[in-house]
């Protein structure tokens, strides 16, 4: 029998992992007795998954974009390393 | 290689890639140089063949160039330093009695519904997020990188995957007790 404590440490391992059989049949298992770690993993994943859109919507923000200083800072260190790279073999 | 040059590489993409640092590391100068190294490595590796798009084949880079800031700063920063963490291994004892059971139940939350919650909530989980040990929510917000290769990533990182597991679980257990706390509140 899985305590609390080791039934929230499982359900945060399962976003980062895949469980082993017999972690996902005691996790299960325990979900469907305890109200709380149920509870808990419904809210773990609701984080994940808010945190999942707001990086791709920041990924597709049109109006985020590199400060014009940095492009041409950036634009100078491209030349600069590409005459490198011809130099070198 | 394709047709283009390393300046179409920062112009078609450059602001995409200046996105995705950013998000993660929350800080435009360290995205900027993310950005930079990510250009200027493409440029040595030439092992561009045209397999996957030039900005799945930039991004690869980038989250190579993402994490090797972080080891950077952890050397700089020992307070941000990810091996270490042995130290604290009682905070999350709090939210457990001895037998394991919760302390505190987790309290009901309404799940935000529609767009104005959802930036509600966003809000609160970004103040949430700056509570945290810096290192803590680094590596949650790096948490998909570190899935594409958990391996490699904890070996350049110097923590092992299991290391890592227990940061994201402290991560998530601060994260959730401090929306139990605001999010319950609006």
């Amino acid at each position: 029998m899985l305590t609390c404590k080791q039934a929230s440490e499982l359900i945060s391992q399962s976003l980062d992992r895949s469980l082993t059989r017999s972690e996902r049949w005691s996790l299960r298992f325990h979900l469907l007795i305890c109200v709380a770690c149920a509870r808990f993993n419904r809210q773990l994943a609701s984080i994940q998954a808010v945190m999942n859109k707001w990086l791709s919507d920041t990924e597709q923000d049109e109006h985020l974009q590199l400060p014009l200083q940095a492009k041409l800072r950036m634009t100078q260190a491209l030349e600069s390393e590409i005459a490198a790279s011809r130099r070198r073999p | 290689m394709s047709n283009q040059t390393p300046h179409d590489w920062l112009n078609e993409h450059g602001d995409y890639l200046y996105r995705f640092a950013l998000a993660r590391l929350r800080d435009a100068h360290l995205a900027e140089d993310a950005v930079q190294e990510t250009l200027l490595a493409a440029i040595q590796s030439r092992t561009y063949e045209g397999k996957s798009a030039p900005r799945t084949w930039l991004t690869g880079i980038l989250k190579h160039k993402i994490i090797d800031l972080i080891r950077k700063q952890s050397r700089e920063k020992p307070s941000e330093d990810l091996s270490q963490t042995v130290a604290d291994e009682g905070v999350v004892d709090e939210f457990f009695n001895e037998s394991g059971h919760w302390a505190d139940r987790p309290q009901a939350w309404a799940a935000p519904d529609d767009e104005l919650e959802q930036k509600q909530f966003l809000v609160i989980l970004q103040n949430c997020m700056d509570r945290l040990p810096k290192k803590l929510s680094r590596l949650f917000l790096m948490r998909d990188i570190f899935e594409d290769d958990n391996q490699a990533i904890c070996k350049e990182l110097e923590i092992s995957p299991t290391n890592a597991w227990v940061m994201l679980y402290r991560a998530r257990m601060g994260l959730r007790k401090c929306l139990e706390l605001h999010w319950l509140e609006t």
